[in-house]
C-alpha cells in the first residue's frame, strides 16, 4: 500500500485560547503542487509549520508517507518523539521562509553546505560540490562568497532554496516565499520555484500569488478561519469559487 | 541646485562660532594639565625631601616612577594580574553562557536557579567573596567527592576522594574562583542579551534542516550572540584587570598589592600608585586594540562593508589630506556644479 505523501486528519492547534486549526483535513499526493491560500489568521502557516512539527500540532493525525509527525503509536498511545528522532523527520522535509531566515554569519556557500556537514554527516568537499550544483540551479553560482546581507531580497530566497535542497528533501514546504520581495523580484524566485514543481518535488505552497497557484499548483486549498473552506483543482477553485467567503478573498487579492 | 547655468558657484561651509570658543577651551585645560604634570616643585615642599640632592623635584615624582616602573617586585606583581584576570575572565565567560541558556531554558527549575544565582553574586560585595572562599575552610575543613546524602544511611559512606579544604584554596585560587564566579553573575546577563537579540528565525531555519537544539545553538545562534556579547564583555575583562587588584586584601601580591608593599617601606605612595596606574592604563591599551579586531572578526556578515582598521584610516586620511594640497579648490567646483 502507498501512501499520500502527506495527510491531515481533523487537524486541530491552538495558541493559548485561540484556535487556530479546526479539524483540517488535507491529502498531498506524491510528486504534486499544493496551494494553499486564504486570508490572513486564517491557519495556512501553522499548518504549513506543523507539518514539519516546527509547531506542534493539539490533536489529530498529521502523516507524512503515512510516519505519524513528531509521535510514535505504540500500544494504543502516542509517544512523542525525542529530539533527535524529530530532528531527523525535519531533515527530510525542505522549508523556505517568507524572511529567508539564512544565516547571516555564513557565506552563501556555508549556508547551504553546513546542514549536510552537520546534520547528514557529509563530507565538506562533497558538500561544497552539492552546494555549487544547486547554487548554478538556482542561478546563483557567482555568489557563493557573498554573506547574505550582501544580496538582493530575490537573490536570497533562491539561496534559502537551494540550502533547502541541499538536504535532498523528499517534500519542500514554502511558507509565503514572496511576500517579503520587491514585485520585481518575485518572478525570478518563483520560476525557481516552477522549475522545481517541473522536476517532480512535492511541494506544499502558502501563497498569495493567485497566478502560480493557477498555472503550478494540481490542487489549491482555501482556508478561512481555521477550516478548509473549499479545495480542488485550479481552474474550478480560482475561476469559479462556491463559497461566499472563498469568491470575496479572491475578489480582494485579484 | 543653481539654475543659472553659472557652474562655478563656490560652496561656503557653514561657520560654527560655538565649537571654536569650545575648542579654546579644552586647549586651555589640556595646556594647564600638561603644564602641571611637568612642573617642579622646592626642596622640602610636598614629595621633594628635604633631604634630596637637588634644588627642585618633579611634582608628579618621575624620577621614582621611572626608577620603579621595571623593578622585579612590580613585575612580579603585574604578571599575576595577568594571570588572575584571565583566570577569572574564563570562569567567568563559560558559566556565564551557561547561565544564560539556563535562564532562557522552558524548566523553570533551570531558569529560576540561574536567575538566583545571578541575584546572589550580583547581590553581595566581591570583596565579602574573595574573603568567602579564601575562608572557606572554616565551613568545610574537608572537602570529600562521594554520593551525595549516601552518608545519613549507615554503612553507606561512599567517598571517592579526600582532600584538606585548606590545602586547595591558597589566596591566589581563592581570588580565581571568587572572581570568576562573581563575573559569572555579570556575564549571563551579557550572554542572555546577546542570545535574545538573535533573530527567531534563525533558530527556525537551522530546526528546519534538522539540527538539533545544542548544534542550532552552537553553530547558529552563539555565533551571531556573539557580535552583540563582545563589546560588553571587552568592558568586562577591562574591568576585571582592575577588579583583579582587590584580591591584594587577601593577601595576592597582584600589581596593586605589589606597588603597596613598596610604599609602605618606603612612602613614595604617590610614585607607585602612579606606576601600578600606568601599567593598567598600558594593558588597557592592549585589550581595547584586541577588542576592535575580535569585533570585526565576529561583524562578519552583519555588515555589507566591514570597517576600515585605524591603520587603513589613517592611510585614507592621509591620502586624502595629500590630494586636497594637490588637487586644492578644484573639487570645491566639482562638489558645487
Amino acid at each position: 500500500m502507498t501512501h499520500p505523501m502527506v495527510e491531515a486528519r481533523g487537524v486541530h492547534k491552538s495558541y493559548g485560547g485561540v484556535e487556530v486549526l479546526k479539524g483540517v483535513d488535507l491529502t498531498v499526493v506524491r510528486g504534486e503542487v499544493t496551494c494553499l491560500i486564504g486570508p490572513s489568521g486564517s491557519g495556512k502557516s501553522t499548518l504549513l509549520r506543523c507539518i514539519n512539527h516546527l509547531e506542534k500540532h493539539d490533536s489529530g493525525e498529521l502523516r507524512v508517507e503515512g510516519h505519524l509527525i513528531g509521535y510514535e503509536a505504540r500500544d494504543g498511545k502516542l509517544y512523542e518523539l525525542n529530539d533527535k528522532q524529530i530532528c531527523s523527520e525535519r531533515a527530510q522535509i525542505g522549508m523556505v521562509f517568507q524572511r529567508f531566515n539564512l544565516f547571516q554569519h555564513l557565506t552563501v556557500l556555508d549556508n547551504i553546505t553546513i546542514g549536510q556537514v552537520k546534520v547528514k554527516g557529509i563530507g565538506q568537499q562533497a558538500a561544497a560540490v552539492k552546494a555549487r550544483e544547486l547554487l548554478a540551479r538556482v542561478g546563483l553560482e557567482s555568489k557563493e562568497k557573498h554573506y547574505p546581507s550582501q544580496l538582493s531580497g530575490g537573490q536570497q530566497q533562491r539561496v534559502a532554496i537551494a540550502r533547502a535542497l541541499a538536504m535532498e528533501p523528499k517534500l519542500m514546504l514554502f511558507d509565503e516565499p514572496t511576500s517579503a520581495l520587491d514585485p520585481e523580484l518575485v518572478g525570478e524566485v518563483l520560476d525557481v520555484m516552477k522549475d522545481l514543481a517541473r522536476s517532480g518535488m512535492t511541494m506544499i505552497v502558502v501563497t498569495h500569488e493567485m497566478n502560480f497557484a493557477r498555472e503550478v499548483a494540481n490542487t489549491v486549498y482555501f482556508l478561512d478561519q481555521g477550516v478548509i473552506e473549499e479545495s480542488g483543482d485550479p481552474k474550478s477553485v480560482l475561476s469559479s469559487p462556491s463559497s461566499p467567503r472563498l469568491k470575496s478573498f479572491l475578489s480582494k487579492v485579484l | 541646485m543653481a539654475t543659472n547655468g553659472d557652474a562655478t558657484l563656490k560652496v561656503v561651509p557653514v561657520r560654527h562660532p560655538g565649537r571654536w570658543v569650545g575648542v579654546g577651551v579644552a586647549l586651555l585645560f589640556i595646556a594647564m594639565l600638561v603644564h602641571t604634570l611637568f612642573s617642579r616643585v622646592p626642596r622640602g615642599q610636598g614629595s621633594c625631601h628635604p633631604a634630596a640632592g637637588v634644588a627642585t623635584c618633579w611634582r608628579f615624582s618621575w624620577n621614582d616612577v621611572g626608577q620603579y616602573i621595571t623593578t622585579s617586585t612590580i613585575l612580579h606583581g603585574l604578571l599575576l594580574t595577568l594571570e588572575l584576570t584571565p583566570l577569572a575572565m574564563i570562569i567567568g565567560i563559560v558559566l556565564g553562557v551557561i547561565l544564560a541558556v539556563m535562564r532562557l531554558s522552558p524548566n523553570r527549575l533551570l531558569s529560576s536557579t540561574a536567575w538566583s544565582y545571578t541575584w546572589f553574586f550580583r547581590g553581595t560585595p566581591v570583596f565579602v567573596q574573595l574573603y568567602f572562599w579564601l575562608y572557606i575552610a572554616l565551613l568545610y575543613p574537608t572537602f570529600t567527592i562521594g554520593i551525595p546524602f549516601l552518608h545519613y544511611v549507615p554503612f553507606t559512606h561512599v567517598a571517592f576522594w579526600h582532600l584538606d579544604s585548606n590545602s586547595i584554596f591558597n589566596p591566589f585560587k581563592a581570588a580565581v574562583v571568587a572572581l570568576g564566579l562573581n563575573e559569572a553573575a555579570y556575564m549571563s546577563e551579557i550572554a542572555r542579551s546577546g542570545l535574545i537579540a538573535v533573530d527567531e528565525g534563525q533558530v527556525e531555519a537551522a530546526t528546519a534542516i534538522g539540527m538539533t537544539r545544542g548544534q542550532t545553538l552552537r553553530l547558529v545562534v552563539l555565533p551571531q550572540a556573539m557580535r552583540v556579547i563582545i563589546p560588553p564583555t571587552g568592558n568586562e575583562v577591562i574591568s576585571m584587570l582592575k577588579t583583579s587588584s582587590l584580591a591584594s586584601a587577601i593577601g595576592v601580591t597582584e600589581l596593586l598589592g605589589a606597588s603597596a608593599n613598596i610604599y609602605n617601606a618606603n612612602y613614595k605612595i604617590m610614585a607607585l600608585l602612579i606606576v601600578a596606574s600606568l601599567w593598567y592604563l598600558l594593558v588597557t591599551t592592549v585589550l581595547s586594540i584586541g577588542q576592535f579586531y575580535l569585533e570585526r572578526r565576529f561583524a562578519k556578515g552583519a555588515l555589507r562593508t566591514p570597517p576600515p582598521t585605524p591603520i587603513q584610516r589613517l592611510r585614507r586620511d592621509l591620502k586624502g589630506v595629500l590630494e586636497k594640497f594637490t588637487v586644492g579648490h578644484r573639487q570645491i567646483v566639482e562638489v558645487g556644479q
